[in-house]
């Protein structure tokens, strides 16, 4: 069923720098998550244009993971829905909803400590792999071809994100920074609509948080992809965002520009700590 | 009474009994998966070791005697005394205990934070190393056991359920007496646990390892304070065991039989190993009762698992374990 | 300075995602597969083959299936003895019911057969995991052994309860039955080591692989990556039960002769085979062949130092190699988790650089 407001809607804008941002691409109405009596995130709703980089701040414990959450699918919100390339989504499995082409990474990286850095990468292209179980055990026609052009495409984001050098090496042996790249790698192999990063810059140094930064307005600029991050350096997101939704006590308490946002005052209240009640 | 309900209840009875067996099992294992995470599915040879060790003490056996006459061609066998039962057991729980310091010192100390699945086999590598220790140091021949506990029919239940029902129950005295001492030491570890210092440090490392050692808790005394329980406690199983069917190697497999107890009754849940291990219990003693003449005697063999298994798709926690709550 | 890398330069992504990519490993694979099928042959003897040779090659089968299920997807099983025992039986039924059936697809259909069984009780593995899944394979393995002992219709009605295989031929050379030599024992199971060897390489080394093995690592992330967990447990179970089926097949086809669910495929067969893969190596194809190589030979050597030797009583060996064997466990748990695979790939690593190590 086709949701015509959204899927119809105003027709982007043009960014300060430049940059035109298209459509809605997904957007969130009213949504509700409660884990028992503790309501996560309460009554709410913004959208995700295409092409944006749209962040969402908001202090500890607002429900910023928990909103990433709902959008990967790993939670299921008991009120509201989720629009997402104008149809309404059904309740789906996480796997699922990263079939329909949504990436993220986490907060405490979860790459696969076991594998080389190479192999990683290659499960961001699971589902463009279709090889059956029987052409895999023979190595024959498809399951080898499909290896080879997915390496191929491996490798093209392995160069882009400058980690030739580790490619064979296991992923425990690696770096914080390092992990947190070739975590970026994962994701972004999968060729994403929607790039989810929760804190891609949590514990960097400077350097390294430069290094991200550099990168994820390259992917952006690169293959126009589509990006929603959550981050604490307030800097970082104000350099990088598009647009900015701010949350605490799992509710909304602002939502545009950087520089709107910036001089919003309930956002001013809740980051200077203000007491609540 | 119709005659089959009288038999069915018989035979529940006896799965009571023997239920509470299968508890003081689980019950070691509940100790040591709450106090490190670890499940020690070494528990039914401690046990066996344990019980081992008691028959050999009383009878004054020379340990590893088979080993010393093949390495040196001598003819060892015993020192010639018998030990009584009052020393041998307190002898036996030192044993036990120094059991446990060795576990800590050789296997758990260098596998700290290992993943549970490690952690698991390697008590699994243990088993098999103390079933080789046993049978060496005492030798593999079935032994009878004989801590002075009554044994055969109790006359009381005869008596009383004949003269309710006109039929009497066959109950041993002997798993009375366990039900009776499961109880006691039930008790003892409750107001251990609740109610001295070493008890509540217990219930800290349970909750949280690093919050426990940073209010200055000794996490290696904790775990050779929870094996050397865990072995106390396999000695009593050990010696209910034991005194029923004789200590030999199938002794060790009642390890098998508390698994499926402690998946109903979840694996930090004291009264849960209790709970279970009755369900167990009564569950396969009337499951083969009305079972066995349709499909086939001894279903014991496999209804625990079964029963478990059902009972891990509906309910995966337990019946007293708490709710899973992923994160990602 | 024979074994080196240097040099050795990959120009496409075949050459470098190949199973030996260093030539010399690639020369020394040819030789050794050159040796087992043109030499071996003409060496071996009953002797050899009874008590090392054939069960060796037949529990490495074992090991690489379970190693796939352990070792790759991160499923802990102690049904392996129930496994082979589906596939021993179902090998006999197929080979009394049919008896023109030729033996080599008597024993790819029993494989298929145990996958079937084992995707059975693998279906729990959505909702549970770790030792809990343990639990659920512990009901897999007693109650199969309890089905295959109780139940006539599986033995044939047989008053001894045992199932014997029939004299089976292939190419003209028996290789069942009192009559197979053991060249021909020895051919078959090699046979059917080799191919499945390269089958699990094939299968461990794709996309299905790194699925396993991701479900294994962290299997919420896995899901969210867009893994799907029953299609991942599944098909590591199928595919694990497989090999096992393969195995008890050819345990007790070729290599028993006869059998009792109960005494050959009993919970012991389980540990033996985990413990194949425990120390051989988790997540290793290699690390089956060690560790079926270490279990079979090392008790045999023992044996023969101890009671051949030295005029040891047998049950105090016997003994003596479940301590061994108990705390070899620990030592390569503590010392090693990934089992003599890890070991071989550390000496490799340091031959690399040898002699000049700077």
């Amino acid at each position: 069923m086709l949701d015509t407001q959204a899927a119809s809607g105003e027709d982007g804008y043009i960014t300060p720098d430049g940059r035109k941002i298209g459509g809605v691409a997904m957007e969130m109405r009213n949504i509700t998550l409660r884990f028992g009596g503790v309501v996560a995130i309460k009554d709410i709703s913004f959208d995700i244009r295409w092409g944006e980089i749209r962040a969402i701040i908001g202090p500890n414990g607002a429900g910023k993971s928990s909103m990433l959450n709902v959008i990967s699918g790993f939670y299921h919100p008991q009120e509201g829905e989720v629009i997402y390339k104008g149809f309404r989504r059904p309740k789906m499995r996480p796997y699922q909803v990263a079939r329909t082409g949504i990436a993220r990474t986490f907060q405490n990286i979860a790459l696969f400590e076991g594998m080389s850095v190479l192999d990683n990468i290659m499960t961001g292209r699971l589902h463009h792999m279709k090889a059956n179980l029987f052409q895999q055990a023979l190595w024959w026609g498809k399951a080898s071809r499909e290896e080879d052009e997915n390496r191929a495409q491996v490798e093209k984001i392995i160069d882009f994100l400058e980690i030739q050098h580790i490619r064979k090496t296991p992923v425990a042996r690696l770096p914080y920074g390092l992990k947190k790249r070739v975590e970026l790698a994962r994701a972004l192999a999968a060729e994403p609509s929607i790039l989810l990063l929760d804190e891609p810059m949590a514990g960097m140094n400077v350097e390294e948080k430069e290094d991200m930064c550099r990168f994820i307005l390259d992917v952006n600029d690169e293959f126009g992809t589509t990006t929603v991050l959550i981050e604490h350096d307030m800097g970082v997101v104000m350099d990088l965002s598009d647009r900015v939704v701010v949350m605490d006590y799992g509710k909304k308490i602002g939502d545009g520009t950087p520089d709107d946002v910036r001089n919003d005052e309930e956002v001013i209240k809740a980051y200077l700590g203000v007491a609540h009640e | 009474m119709p005659d089959t309900l009288l038999f069915a209840m018989e035979a529940t009875l006896n799965g009571l009994t023997a239920g509470v067996m299968y508890a003081l099992v689980a019950l070691g294992f509940v100790l040591i998966f709450k106090a490190s995470g670890i499940f020690n599915f070494a528990q039914g040879v401690m046990a066996l070791f344990a019980a081992l060790t008691l028959v050999g003490l009383q009878s004054g056996q020379i340990p590893f005697s088979h080993l010393i006459n093949a390495a040196f061609g001598t003819r060892v066998h015993h020192f010639g005394w018998n030990m009584p039962t009052f020393l041998a057991i307190p002898a036996t729980v030192l044993v036990m205990i120094g059991l446990a310091v060795l576990v800590e010192r050789f296997i758990l100390k260098h596998l700290v934070n290992q993943e549970p699945i490690i952690l698991f086999m390697a008590t699994i590598g243990l088993a098999y190393f103390l079933e080789g220790v046993g049978d060496i140091m005492w030798g593999a021949e079935v032994k009878a056991l004989d801590v002075g506990l009554p044994k055969g029919m109790s006359d009381t239940v005869d008596t009383l359920t004949y003269n309710w029902f006109g039929y009497g129950f066959y109950i041993d005295r002997l798993e009375l007496w366990a039900a009776g001492i499961a109880a006691i030491l039930v008790a003892s570890l409750t107001v251990f646990s609740q109610y001295t210092k070493q008890g509540r440090a217990l219930r800290a490392v349970a909750d949280d390892h690093q919050a426990a050692l940073s209010v200055g808790i000794s996490l290696r005394f904790i775990w050779v304070l929870t094996w050397s329980i865990a072995g106390i406690v396999a000695l009593v199983a050990g010696i209910m065991w034991g005194s029923k069917s004789g200590v030999q190697f199938s002794l060790s497999l009642i390890a098998l039989k508390a698994l499926p107890v402690l998946i109903l009754g979840g694996f930090t849940s004291i009264p849960g190993a209790i709970v279970g291990g009755l369900i167990i219990g009564v569950g396969e003693k009337l499951f083969d009762f009305f079972m066995s003449p349709i499909i086939g005697g001894a279903t014991e063999n496999w209804f625990a698992y079964m029963l478990a298994l059902v009972f891990l798709l509906f309910r995966p926690q337990g019946l007293f374990g708490e709710r899973i709550i992923e994160r990602v | 300075m024979l074994y080196r890398e240097a040099g050795d330069f990959k120009t496409s992504y075949v050459a470098d995602s190949q199973t030996f990519p260093i030539k010399f490993d690639r020369v020394g694979y040819y030789v050794l597969l050159g040796f087992a099928f043109l030499v071996m042959p003409l060496i071996i003897n009953d002797y050899w083959a009874n008590s090392i040779v054939v069960p060796f090659l037949i529990y490495t089968i074992a090991a690489l299936g379970l190693n796939i299920l352990i070792g790759y997807c991160g499923q802990l099983s102690l049904g392996t003895g129930a496994f082979m025992a589906v596939g021993a039986y179902g090998s006999y039924k197929l080979m009394t019911a049919f008896p023109e059936l030729n033996i080599v697809f008597v024993i790819i259909i029993a494989g298929f057969i145990t996958a079937g069984v084992g995707v059975l009780f693998g279906l729990p593995s959505l909702r549970i995991k770790g030792f809990y899944l343990a639990v659920a394979t512990l009901a897999a393995q007693f109650f199969l052994i309890w089905l295959f002992t109780r139940t006539a219709w599986f033995y044939n009605y047989s008053p001894t309860g045992m199932i014997s295989a029939p004299q089976r031929e292939v190419f003209g050379f028996a290789v069942t039955g009192p009559r197979a030599s053991a060249v021909s024992m020895y051919m078959i199971c090699l046979c059917f080591l080799v191919i499945s060897a390269w089958l699990a390489r094939n299968l461990t080394r794709g996309s299905l692989g790194r699925q396993w093995m991701a479900i294994r690592d962290m299997d919420i992330a896995a899901e969210i990556i867009g893994v799907n967990p029953l299609m991942a447990k599944l098909t590591a179970f199928a595919v694990s039960s497989f090999f096992i089926g393969i195995s008890g097949a050819l345990l007790f086809a070729v290599y028993l002769g006869a059998a009792e669910a109960g005494e050959a495929f009993g919970i012991d067969k389980s540990f033996l085979v985990l413990f194949m893969v425990i120390i051989g190596g988790l997540g290793s194809i290699f690390g089956a062949f060690a560790g079926a190589f270490f279990l079979i030979v090392g008790p045999v050597l023992l044996k023969l130092l101890l009671v051949n030797g030295l005029g040891w009583p047998t049950d105090l060996a016997a003994h003596l190699e479940i301590m061994i064997i108990g705390a070899l466990i620990l030592v390569f748990l503590i010392l090693e988790p990934h089992g003599i695979a890890a070991l071989w790939r550390t000496i490799k690593e340091k031959l690399r650089l040898w002699p000049f190590p700077y």
